[in-house]
């Protein structure tokens, strides 16, 4: 009888779970915070080493003679562009221009890629590779996967891989052996941070969890759950799908679908590549004409929020975490947009929302209000439209 | 060549200093900062004292440093991180030990452990406390109101300062009247049974003053303590990264960032005035600097009595600040460690390494430490709150190796007989032993240490007499007394001179905010 699935790393990551948060991802159980205050397991990402559980992402092997040409086809870069040993970040849209799913294309070797994604995509690849040269597999389950993020993930890497990673630039990958365990690693994560995301065999799971455990313990490793994870990514100003946007596939009706220059992935759309891919025209045409809408960073003004609770004789009451809910966006008392995830951060001491505005109100300096409530009561903060990424820092790239 | 003409000077490069330089070099203003020592930070420093061991020399924790400076200046940009320090661990003389987490439910069962009553009180404790914090913290955030002038501008400030009281009820307001007056033990006793708790809660009203836990008083310490846990959830007691040097560091970039030099090296003699109005500084090395304000984060007897000529003050404030008191009382043991500790009350866990250990199994035993002082002697079994930096921070020492801060009271500035290195190393072996009967293994695991006297303090930060928050934060010398009365605003009776460090509104801990009004009023004063 099918259930949810455990992870490979479940034996581990079960025992040190501590107030049994655990959270569904994909059909899989994964921990959602390790400690009863998830405080540890933020700055971890930020200041030290954050080990994080991202199996559950969905995998595909791409191979064959044509296996640029398919992902040239289905995604918006120019895949052939792309050198061995490279990633991209990209998404993929519909005929309609407007996006599918996002994820990483890892290019193997000259016919072989590796592409993530965040919900099933087989069927839509396999449709769209009709008469090419190409074999997809999907990976999910027998290929494990860990993001190792924070200022020392290298540090920790380098202690236990075949090759140092000093090398390894932003979005590259490589063959490694850590620990003896045959990995890929790249250098990626859903942080914004310095990290690593690291793939393996399934059955090799533990002992390569074990032997950044133990490599890590000097260097402030900490496992860390997908609550913390989900800050850090705000911060970062990455959105993620279901909670950001909606698949066009599973839209019920048209105001749901975003394009990607409607999620601010202008510079993931090569509209310059040769030849045909899906979503070309629409997405010409939206280029052409300009967005109705953007996703952009929008930050509280934190006195003015103070002011709202201080009214009814209370401090600010936000949650420590992410806040994955549609609140209103307003320039006077017309709405013009939402915000779809907001996160305090710690980092940073400000109250962040990733939003959706329309035009013109999405031009970085707009003034806006932002709907919260007080005490049961609607209020509106005082907030500005700002730059993404909310946080990065300099070792990101470097 | 540097032109020696600017808006502004800054005397001191400590928090204060910086703060001040950074919001003024914001505004626009050619900003010097004249820092007497090699390096920023005054008393929030990191060293390397031991090669590979970062020891954050005299403060250690932070809570009370303003949101709102933070966000202003940008100081994440500039690297501040701070990192949650997420527990108090409190060993007893029985063996046993109590603790508190950052989690409700499993401090609730800890104390219920010790004391199903005192599990009960600590919650009522803790809201009541948040309550007359939030009550009486507005005035953190606003000038000093003085309640004898009758100026419209102050009265507004009495009135806000009221308006919050007016949340509290009326129990409340006695709960708050009392607490102005009260020792801090009265007024711990009033709820809790267990020693070790009602020891380790009133060490936070002794922090830098020369009184014990059973001086009148102390109470208010206590709370004024408690202002930086109650916005939101997110302001508890934190480490910063890179110890608290690592603060100094952020806001000295971000002043650099907007524009602001630096001086190191650069020790003020005299502060220059013409017509009544100070213009400039004159340097130790006979250097003579410039300005149209000149703005001092050193402490008030320093930035009174020694920088100025007594002829321009008034002899009701020189009178105040020779009686301000800034005896020290603390001292400072930071060690580098081959191995962590092991408590015997708590064998097999480093977990609670990661948050403040303190040693205060009772109200008598803080007590006692304090007789000591009184008679010129330094406690021969001192109060000692410990943190271990590379638990929180694992940059801040070699890999598998760690440092290890201890706060200590009581030492006394004016100890009998004065320091000396015979006195300075028995103090050092005090505190020790006073680790070594609940850790045994710690003498083992010292690589070395460093240990500061307030004569030390002293002589490095240059805070006169050594008092950590330059003067005690005792309600007399608090909020429109500070440093004098008819002398809280930062203004001082020379035109274009002003007190930004910790001895102004609203005292010390690494707050940032007396720089920062200091600042906003020169610019307000049209510099
Ligand atoms: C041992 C110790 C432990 C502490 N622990 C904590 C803690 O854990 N948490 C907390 O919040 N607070 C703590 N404090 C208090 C806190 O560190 C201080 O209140 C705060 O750092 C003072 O900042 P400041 O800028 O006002 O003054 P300072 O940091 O004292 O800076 C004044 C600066 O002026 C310079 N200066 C003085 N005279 C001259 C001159 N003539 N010319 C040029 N420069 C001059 C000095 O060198 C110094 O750099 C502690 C203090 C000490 C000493």
């Amino acid at each position: 009888m099918e259930k949810l699935r455990y992870t490979p790393f479940h034996e581990r990551t079960s025992a040190l779970c501590q107030p049994q948060n655990w959270r569904r991802w994909a059909g899989y159980f994964v921990v959602g915070s390790y400690e009863l205050t998830i405080d540890r397991e933020y700055w971890a990402i930020r200041n030290a080493a954050a080990l994080i559980d991202v199996t559950p992402l969905m995998k595909y092997m791409i191979k064959g003679k044509d296996a640029a040409n398919l992902l040239h086809r289905v995604t918006t870069r120019d895949i052939h562009k792309m050198s061995v040993g490279q990633v991209y970040y990209t998404g993929w849209c519909d005929d309609e221009g407007k996006l599918i799913d996002d994820g990483t294309v890892a290019r193997m070797d000259e016919t072989t890629f590796r592409l993530t994604a965040a919900e099933p995509n087989i069927r839509w690849l396999m449709m769209n590779a009709v008469g090419l040269d190409v074999e997809i597999s999907e990976v999910s389950d027998s290929v494990a996967s860990l993001s190792l993020q924070g200022p020392n993930s290298r540090v920790v890497l380098n202690r236990v891989c075949e090759s140092d990673l000093d090398g390894l630039k932003y979005f590259r990958l490589i063959k490694n052996k850590l620990g003896g365990v045959e990995v890929t690693i790249s250098r990626t994560g859903y942080t914004g941070d310095l990290g690593y995301e690291i793939w393996m065999d399934a059955k090799d799971a533990i002992k390569v969890w074990d032997v950044l455990m133990e490599a890590g313990q000097d260097y402030g490793i900490t496992p860390v759950g997908i609550l913390a994870l989900d800050m850090a990514r705000v911060e970062a100003g990455l959105f993620m799908l279901d909670v950001d946007y909606t698949s066009s596939g599973h839209a019920w009706i048209e105001s749901q679908k975003s394009s990607p220059f409607e999620l601010g992935l202008d510079w993931t759309v090569a509209l310059d590549k040769p030849g045909y891919f899906v979503g070309r025209k629409a997405l010409e045409k939206e280029k052409h004409e300009g967005s109705a809408w953007k996703m952009v960073g929008i930050e509280i003004d934190w006195v003015g929020m103070e002011q709202l609770y201080a009214e009814v004789g209370l401090p600010p009451q936000i949650p420590g975490t992410a806040i994955r809910a549609s609140m209103p966006i307003l320039v006077g008392n017309v709405q013009v947009g939402y915000a779809s995830t907001a996160s305090w951060s710690p980092l940073l001491k400000k109250y962040i929302a990733l939003a959706h505005l329309q035009k013109p109100y999405y031009e970085l300096g707009t003034d806006v209000r932002m709907e919260i409530t007080v005490e049961h009561q609607r209020k509106h903060a005082p907030a500005k439209v700002v730059k993404l990424p909310f946080y990065e820092p300099e070792w990101k790239k470097k | 060549m540097t032109n020696n003409n600017y808006d502004a000077i800054i005397i001191g490069g400590g928090h204060n200093g910086l703060v001040a330089a950074a919001y003024l070099a914001r505004a626009g203003k050619k900003v010097v900062v004249l820092e007497r020592r090699h390096m920023v930070g005054g008393a929030t420093i990191t060293e390397e004292i031991i090669p590979g061991f970062k020891f954050t020399e005299f403060s250690y924790v932070v809570s009370l440093l303003r949101p709102e400076i933070i966000r202003d200046l940008k100081l994440p940009q500039h690297g501040l991180k701070i990192l949650p320090l997420p527990s108090t661990f409190t060993p007893m003389d029985n063996g046993d030990y109590i603790a508190g987490w950052d989690d409700h439910d499993t401090t609730r069962r800890e104390i219920y452990r010790h004391s199903p009553k005192d599990a009960e009180a600590y919650d009522e404790y803790g809201r009541r406390m948040a309550r007359l914090a939030k009550a009486i913290k507005p005035i953190l955030g606003m000038l000093p109101p003085d309640p004898t002038s009758l100026s419209p501008k102050d009265l507004m400030g009495l009135l806000k300062l009221g308006q919050f009281a007016s949340t509290l009820t009326e129990k409340e307001l006695y709960g708050l009247s009392k607490i102005m007056t009260q020792s801090a033990a009265d007024m711990l006793e009033e709820w809790f049974e267990t020693d070790a708790l009602l020891g380790t809660k009133s060490a936070s009203g002794i922090i830098g003053t020369f009184l014990g836990p059973r001086s009148p008083s102390t109470a208010y310490v206590l709370l004024h303590h408690y202002m930086g846990e109650i916005d939101g959830a997110f302001r508890a007691w934190g480490f910063a990264k890179g110890g608290t040097g690592g603060i100094a560091e952020s806001i000295a970039s971000s002043a650099r960032a907007f524009g602001a030099e630096i001086r190191l090296n650069a020790t003020v003699k005299q502060v220059i005035v013409k017509g009544g109005r100070a213009v400039g500084v004159a340097l130790e090395n006979g250097d003579e600097i410039y300005a149209k304000a000149v703005l001092s984060s050193a402490d008030p007897f320093v930035t009174f009595l020694k920088l100025v000529d007594q002829k321009y003050l008034p002899d009701d404030l020189t009178h105040s600040i020779k009686k301000f008191r800034t005896r020290g009382s603390s001292g400072k043991v930071n060690i580098a460690l081959s191995e962590l500790p092991k408590f015997t009350a708590l064998p097999d866990s480093n977990v609670l390494h990661r948050g403040a250990v303190s040693i205060s199994p009772s109200i008598d035993y803080i007590e006692r430490a304090y007789d000591d002082a009184k008679y010129g002697r330094f406690a021969k079994e001192p109060y000692v709150d410990m943190i271990f930096p590379s638990m929180i921070d694992p940059d801040m020492a070699p890999p598998g190796k760690h440092v290890m801060s201890c706060f200590v009271q009581y030492a006394p500035y004016d100890i009998e007989g004065g320091w000396d290195d015979t006195k300075r190393e028995a103090f050092g072996e005090a505190v020790i032993s006073t680790i070594e009967r609940y850790a045994p293994n710690i003498r083992r695991a010292i690589i070395g240490k460093q240990v500061l006297t307030p004569l030390d303090i002293e002589s490095i930060s240059g805070i006169t007499g050594g008092n950590i928050f330059h003067g005690e934060l005792l309600l007399h010398q608090l909020f429109f007394m500070r440093p004098a009365t008819k002398w809280s605003g930062f203004r001082t009776p020379i035109k274009g001179y002003y007190l930004a460090g910790s001895g102004a509104h609203p005292g010390g801990g690494i707050m940032g905010s007396p720089g920062k009004f200091a600042a906003e009023l020169a610019l307000k004063d049209g510099i």
